[in-house]
Formats: structure tokens, sequence, C-alpha cells
């Protein structure tokens, strides 16, 4: 590792101890590994791959809307393509995404634990997570599935001739594997907490995870029950969702969206933990509000299993539950607005740097707001009708799960890459990436709130020539957005061999993980830390203690570019 | 160019404009937190730039008032949303007492439409303005949703169900009619057109529509022709009368005979037991297509509400008025091709003559 020159001031001057990348190189002391850190990586490769495809297949589709009647594929391949988009990016990247990579890797080292609770459990999720999406990557080359990510019946039980029963076999395995990584990581947070780490010394990060891992753990059986009943009606023909042998298809969508709607905050309550670790380290400020952050995590964890049938609100539900889905949708809204004022005033008086991770997460709050305000423009029951299954609500959950989660994500990713890698990437690469891909997603998706409101419904192969206009605008931003992701894919992969060796805290952050070394070693800690205050005591550091955190490998990264040279 | 540019769809109903107020105040909200946050964002991101590496910035204390100030203030703008939202979701699903009924089936993938005189038309819906129009939809076959976004109304067809949807068309003009809800491989050419006429303008179209059998006088034919006339009004519940009556139930609840009552009770007779009569109705389930279902129901409220006849199947009319629109009941409606009764039945098919099948 220090055999690049140039490094010389970063090289330890005792022989290091192996990290835990180092510290067995075969394929076996992966794939058998119950290092927290390693079976996060197995993680994200696992997940850019899944990432990747959902990407062709949105890429595709993009590319095939630019005319109205359609330019490359027929309407049935279109159909397949729309639901393999949504299956893998939501089951196979969104909901793994931040929990199983950087929850994994960091919530040990946040609290100062050695290990998840149940390592042995934590590969089981990663082999069931495979397990699932080796049947989902059959039922893609067998031909693909066609009902929507949504499966609702009695389109997917009787009507649809795809391969329905191979998905949702692999989307109900894939249910373990998050129930197992929720059940892991609250575990770990009650029982595994280093001395002195008491609730309210958590950082942000911990407690967004124990929110997201109580949802994880209570919703995800209730999908695996509906899918298995979506399965059975299919294959065996027991009538449970199908009203032709006695079912009933709003039934399905009810306990469908029990599951999908808290399954949304699954997917952004772990990004709301990543904007608030980076905007207090890149403003070297405590957060504002730490305990309304912390707690409206959980408000949101909690209210958000009580909003599902705002997805329903034109599927023949009475007025009266109409009106109270659509009051608990806007209580929903209130802890989500707390948290983006306290993040806001975080900067306050701070001491702001724009590297890639905090222009990642002030990308994150704009995108935010502006999801979470088209959130509740939703969930007000007279508007919902006209724009509901339109591209208004695309544009909408595109805003959540893309701008919000995969902006975080990428953000979180550029911040702890040193501590992943022990290497810096090039920060005017990640500069570049971060502002293309804020550009590119916000001429993807605005057009497509017009474009809903104007009345283009989703799911549709072709459409009236009128849409056009806006349909070519988002695909024009659809390419800027994929040069934005494919970027860190090759600076990132760049760095761990050019990469200028990060130190143990090249942000100089404070926080348990970035007091050990980078690449950590295979225990995390060499001594179990003692923790005497909160984890973003900033304010208590004079210059000289800010000095002492930590090399300044990322401020010289910034002005060489971040590589050798 | 124009027109490729448009921000807003034409307003072509009475709910058109109720939504677009609601979307004012929702676009003015949301645009002033947009901007507020981007401007605190930018603004801050730029004042505080750090200005060296080893700058300590002083710690802010968060005051609970502006907490609790940034919670309320949102709260109370939402609590707006909630019941301005609710007052045009409630229009919305109030159909007024008089409106016109048009039937809608939904099939994988057309809109089949038929009008009260009989008059019957695929994938296009010729309304009139300045007057209600009361849709009963149904669905054949999966979940369809019938939407017309210059109305801005959207109501998912679910199949097992009637569903029912409401709108009185202000501005004549064509609209598009789309299926919103995914239902197979040519859901995107499940769409259509809705023709917004004047009312003279309707009625001359309707005049000019191949004639057809009114969904009441249908529905009487198939009250014989499935038997049900053997039962009602003897062992079983006469039909005179019971619609938009209440029902007592064997189980001690009540129901309201609405639409989708009746149709229930000829599915799955079992579900809602009329107090007083043992269960032995057969299912008709599969046995009877969506529209044969409305016809039934059709003919079961024109019997009529409260009224007694005598016997519980009213006679069918022999002759009828000149073709003329009237949305009135059974007695008053435009003829049909053929005398009703006067012809075989074809049972097997589930299906009666004279029928454009589709």
């Amino acid at each position: 590792m220090a055999t690049i020159p140039g490094d010389l001031p970063y090289i330890p001057a005792y022989e290091a101890p192996p990290t835990y990348l180092n510290v067995a190189h075969t394929v076996r002391s992966w794939l058998l590994t119950k290092d927290h850190k390693r079976i996060a990586l197995l993680y994200l490769f696992s997940i850019t791959f899944f990432f990747a495809i959902g990407g062709v297949a949105a890429t595709i589709m993009r590319v095939h809307l630019l005319a109205p009647a359609g330019l490359l594929v027929e309407e049935m391949t279109y159909n397949k393509l729309f639901t393999m988009h949504g299956v893998i990016m939501v089951w196979f990247f969104l909901i793994p995404s931040i929990p199983t990579t950087m929850g994994n890797f960091l919530i040990p080292l946040m609290i100062g634990a050695r290990d998840l609770a149940f390592p042995k459990l934590n590969l089981a999720s990663w082999y069931l997570f495979m397990a699932a999406g080796f049947f989902i990557l059959l039922a893609l080359l067998l031909g693909g599935v066609d009902t929507g990510w949504t499966f609702y019946t009695p389109y997917s039980s009787r009507s649809s001739n795809t391969y329905v029963t191979l998905a949702v076999l692999a989307i109900f395995i894939n249910g373990f594997s998050s129930i197992l990584t929720g059940l892991n990581f609250i575990v770990t947070i009650h029982t595994m907490r280093a001395p002195g780490m008491t609730w309210f010394r958590l950082p942000l990060f911990c407690w967004s995870h124990y929110a997201t891992s109580l949802v994880m753990v209570l919703a995800t059986p209730v999908l695996a029950i509906t899918l298995a009943l979506v399965g059975i009606e299919r294959v065996f023909k027991v009538g449970i969702f199908d009203p032709a042998i006695g079912g009933d298809p709003v039934l399905m969508q009810h306990l469908f969206w029990f599951y999908s709607h808290p399954a949304v905050y699954i997917m952004i309550l772990p990004a709301f933990g990543v904007v608030s670790e980076l905007v207090t380290c890149f403003s070297r400020k405590r957060p504002f509000g730490y305990e309304f952050i912390a707690f409206s995590s959980l408000a949101i964890a909690m209210i958000g299993f009580l909003v599902w049938a705002h997805h329903m609100f034109v599927a023949n539900i009475s007025i009266y539950a109409g009106m109270a889905f659509s009051l608990l949708s806007f209580l929903v809204a209130v802890p989500s607005a707390i948290k983006v004022f306290n993040w806001t005033a975080t900067l306050y008086k701070g001491s702001v740097a724009l590297d890639t991770p905090m222009l990642c997460a002030l990308g994150f709050i704009g995108l935010f707001t502006l999801g979470g305000l088209t959130g509740v423009m939703l969930a007000t029951l007279g508007f919902d009708v006209h724009v509901h299954d339109t591209y208004f609500v695309i544009a909408h959950f595109h805003y959540i799960m893309v701008g919000g989660s995969v902006i975080a994500y990428f953000g979180g990713l550029h911040f702890w890459w040193p501590k992943m890698t022990g290497r810096m990437y090039n920060e005017w690469a990640g500069r570049i990436a971060a502002a293309l891909i804020f550009l590119g997603f916000n001429l993807t998706f605005f057009p497509q709130f017009v474009l809903g409101y104007l009345g283009m419904p989703r799911r549709y192969h072709s459409y009236p020539p009128e849409f056009q206009v806006y349909n070519v605008l988002s695909t024009a931003g659809a390419s800027i957005l994929a040069v934005g992701y494919a970027l860190p894919f090759f600076y990132l992969l760049w760095s761990l061999r050019y990469g200028r060796l990060a130190g143990p805290n090249p942000w100089r952050a404070t926080g348990l993980e970035w007091q050990t070394t980078s690449p950590p070693p295979k225990d995390n800690f060499e001594k179990i830390p003692v923790v005497t205050e909160e984890a973003y005591a900033y304010y208590k550091l004079a210059p000289q203690g800010m000095a002492a955190l930590g090399s300044v490998a990322a401020a010289e990264a910034r002005e060489t570019g971040g590589g050798e040279s | 160019m124009d027109e490729s540019f448009r921000l807003f769809p034409e307003e072509a109903s009475n709910l058109a404009r109720d939504c677009d107020h609601l979307l004012y105040y929702l676009l003015g909200v949301s645009v002033f937190f947009t901007l507020l946050i981007f401007v605190f964002v930018v603004y801050f991101a730029l004042r505080y730039r750090r200005k060296s590496d080893n700058e300590v910035p002083p710690l802010v204390p968060s005051p609970l008032s502006l907490e609790i100030t940034w919670s309320v203030i949102p709260f109370i703008l939402l609590m707006i949303m909630f019941f301005w939202g609710t007052s045009v979701y409630v229009k919305m699903k109030k159909p007024p007492a008089d409106g016109m009924q048009i039937n809608v089936v939904g099939k994988q993938w057309m809109w089949k439409v038929q009008h009260p005189n009989g008059a019957r038309e695929i994938d296009e819906l010729h309304v009139p303005i300045g007057r209600p129009i009361k849709l009963m939809m149904a669905s054949q076959d999966v979940v369809h949703s019938f939407f017309i976004p210059a109305f801005r109304i959207k109501q998912d067809v679910i199949p097992g169900s009637f569903v029912t949807q409401w709108f009185i068309a202000t501005k004549p003009g064509v609209y598009h009619l789309f299926c919103s809800q995914y239902c197979g491989a040519e859901h995107a050419k499940m769409i259509g057109r809705v023709i917004v006429l004047r009312p003279e303008q309707y009625e001359a179209w309707l005049a000019g529509a191949p004639p057809d059998e009114p969904p009441a006088v249908a529905g009487a034919r198939l009250f014989v022709t499935y038997g049900c006339v053997a039962c009602h009004a003897a062992r079983a519940p006469t039909m005179a009368g019971l619609y938009g009556s209440r029902v007592q139930l064997d189980n001690g609840r009540s129901v309201v005979a609405d639409d989708d009552y009746l149709r229930e009770s000829i599915i799955e007779p079992g579900a809602k037991v009329v107090a007083g009569f043992p269960p032995i109705m057969p299912s008709y389930r599969g046995q009877l297509s969506e529209e044969q279902l409305i016809d039934l129901v059709a003919y079961i409220k024109s019997l009529g509400a409260g009224a007694s006849t005598e016997g519980g199947v009213r006679p069918l009319p022999a002759t009828q008025p000149a073709n003329g629109f009237s949305p009135d009941r059974a007695p008053n409606y435009p003829p049909a091709r053929q005398t009703p009764g006067a012809e075989p039945v074809e049972v097997e098919h589930g299906r009666l003559g004279g029928r454009p099948d589709k």
C-alpha cells in the first residue's frame, strides 16, 4: 500500500496491522466472510450490477418514448421493460442500497462495535439476496414479466402469460434478506453500543437506520404474504383476489400498499441518515435540532404504516377511507418538513465546504423538498384524482427515490469511500458527476410533472403527439443523467489504484468511524472506544483540535484533483 | 408550437375548474417553500463558505420556539390542503340524483359504451353539455381506469363490482379518453375520444346512431330467459319497488338496494340474504356478462322504487314512441330495433339477438 511515491507523509511509521481488505485474499475468505465490512462490499458489487440492469431498461424506455408511436420496441417488450425497471430498481437496488452497503459497513463502526450482532445472519441475508437475484434474472432471461412492479390482480394472477410466478418467488425470497438485515440492525443498535454511547449520542445515521429496520421487519412479511397469495391464486386457481373465482382485487391492493408504502420509507429514511451526516460534517456543526431529526425518523416510520390507501383514492374506496388516509398522509409530511428545515438551519454560521458529498447533500435537500411537496399535492384528494397513475406520480416518486435516495447514496458513497478503500477519489470528477446528476435529473423528471397534469398516463408504450415535446426534454435529461451515473463508476475504480491515500480522517469529521484507520482493521478498533460526548462535538474543538482530527487529505485532493500527478 | 408547450389541459367539465383552483393553491405553497429552501441553502452555503481548513464554527443553539414554528405553519397549510382537497373529492364522488346514466364496460382493450336509448359506441363517448352524466362502469376482465384529463376525472373500473363517476361537460369539443391502469399488452391503445356536443347536436347524434335495445328492455328479457321470473315475487323477494329501498337481511343488518347490491345478489346470492327467505338462489357467476348484469339491474331499476307491481315483473312495452331521448323509466324508452319478446332467445351464447357483439 505504501509503495506509491508522493504519499510519504501518510505512511504510518510502524508496520500497519492488516486491514479488513488484505487480511485474507482467497475467494473463500470473501464468500464465507462474517465481517460486516466485507459483506457490505459484496452487497455493493451486487447492487451496482442490478442498478446497471435497471438503468439499461430505463434508457431503452426513454429512447423509445422520443416518438409518439414509439421508436424501438413492441408493446409487450415495453411492458416488460418498465416492469423489470421497477422490480429491479425497487427490490434489488433502492431497498438494499444504503442499508446493506453503508449501514452494514458503518453501524458497527459508528457505535464502537466489532461487528453486527448476528454476523452469520448478515452473510445469510446476502445469500438470500443473491438467490432472489438469480430467480429475477432467470425470469428476465426466460422472457420477462409484464405486470408492472405492483403485480395488480386479477391481471397478474389470471391474465398475464409472462413469468409472474418466478418473479414473485424472487421478491418473496428477497424479502427475507431485508428482514434479516433489519433484525440485525435493531439488535446491534440495542445491544452493541460502546461504553458511553447513549441513545442521544448516536449519530443520526444510526437513528434513521433504526427506524428503517423497524419498517423492514414489520412490513416486509405482509409483502411476502401478498405475493405468496398472488402466486397461489395464479398456480392453483384459489379465489383470493380474482373476482371471477370469488376473490377481491381491491384486497390485494390494500395488502400490497400496506408494505409498499412503508417500503418508500425503507428507501428514504437511510438517505435522511446519510444527509444528516454529510450536512454536519461539511458545515462542521452539531445538527440543528438533533432530537427533532432523530424523532422525526421514528415518527415517519410509525405514521408511514397508516397512509397506504392514498395509493387507492380512485380504486373505489369509500369517501371516508379516502379522507382518513389523506389526513394521515398530510401528517407524515410534517416530520419530513421538520427535517428539511433543520438541515438548512444546520448550515447557518457553519463552515461550509462544497466537496462532492456536500454537493450531493445540498442537491438532496432541494430535490427532496420538491418530491415532498408534490407528495402532499398527491395526498390532496381532489387533486390526486386527476394526476393519479399519470406521469405526475412518476415524476413525484422519482424525485423522492432518485433525486432523494440515489443522490444521497452517491453522496454517502463518496463520503465513506476513503474509509472503505483507504483512497481518495478525484474531487473534480466527483463534482462534475454531482452537477451532471443534479441537472440531468431535473431535466429528466421535471417535464414529467407537466406531462402528468396534461394527462399522459404511466406505462404507455405510445402516446398522443401533443405530449412529444415534454418526452423529448425528458429523454434529453436522461442522457445527461446517464453520463452522471457512469462517471463515478470509472473514477471510483481508478481511485482504487491511483487515488491519494486517505488517512484515517480525510474530512476531519467527528464520529467513531473516523477514529480508526482507513480501511479499518478486521475488528474495526484496536481497543473498543469509550464515548464521552455526542457524535457532533465540532464546537468543542479549538482550531488546533480541528487540525489534530486528521490529515487534510480531502483538502489536498481537492487542490490536486485527487490524483498523484 | 403553442400547442406543444401547453401547461394545462382544457377545462371541459364542471369539476375541471375546481381541480385547477386547488392546483393553484398547491402550486403556490410548493413554489414558495421550494424557493425558500433554495434561497436559504444557496445563501448559507456561500455566506458561510469555509475560509480555512482549521476553521471551527461556533455552537448555534436550536431554540424550541423555532422548531415549533416550522412545524405548526406547515401543519396549518397542510390542513387547508386537506379540507379543500376533500371538498373537491366529495363533490366528485356525489353524483346528483337527476343524472343521465350512460353505461360503460371496460375490457381488454376497449371501452364499450351504451346510451339510455340503447345506442352503442366503442372507444367513443358522446355527451351533451350542461347536463349531469352518471357513468355506470364495470370491467369484464382486469382492472382498468377511466380517465378524461379535460374533465379531471378518473375512476378505476374494478372487476367484480359496479363503479360510478359523474360530471357535467361544459365545453363542446373532442377530448382524450385514456385507460390509466395497466391492463395488458395493448394498454396504451385502450384510448378513445370524448365528443362533447351541444344538446341538440347530441339528440341528432342519438337519432342517427344505429338503434338498439335500451338496457332495461334487454334486462327484462334476460329476467325471463334466465328464469329469474320463476321465483322472484313468488318464493323469492319481489323486484318491484326494490331499487333504492332498504332491505332487511337475515343476519339482522340492513342494506340499501343499490346497483352494487343487486349485482352482488346475482353473482353471489349467499352474501346478503334477505330476511325471511331461504338461501336457495344459485349463483350466476360466469353465466352473465357485465353488460347483461347492467341490463338486469337497469330492468330492476325500471320497476321503480317504492311502487309495487303485481307479480313483480312489469309488462314489457309493446310499442314505443319515435326516436327521441328520454332518460326516464322503461315505458318511455325509445324503441328497440325489434319488438322485445317476439324473437327467439339464444341462451347458450349468453347473448340476445340483435346486439352487436364486439
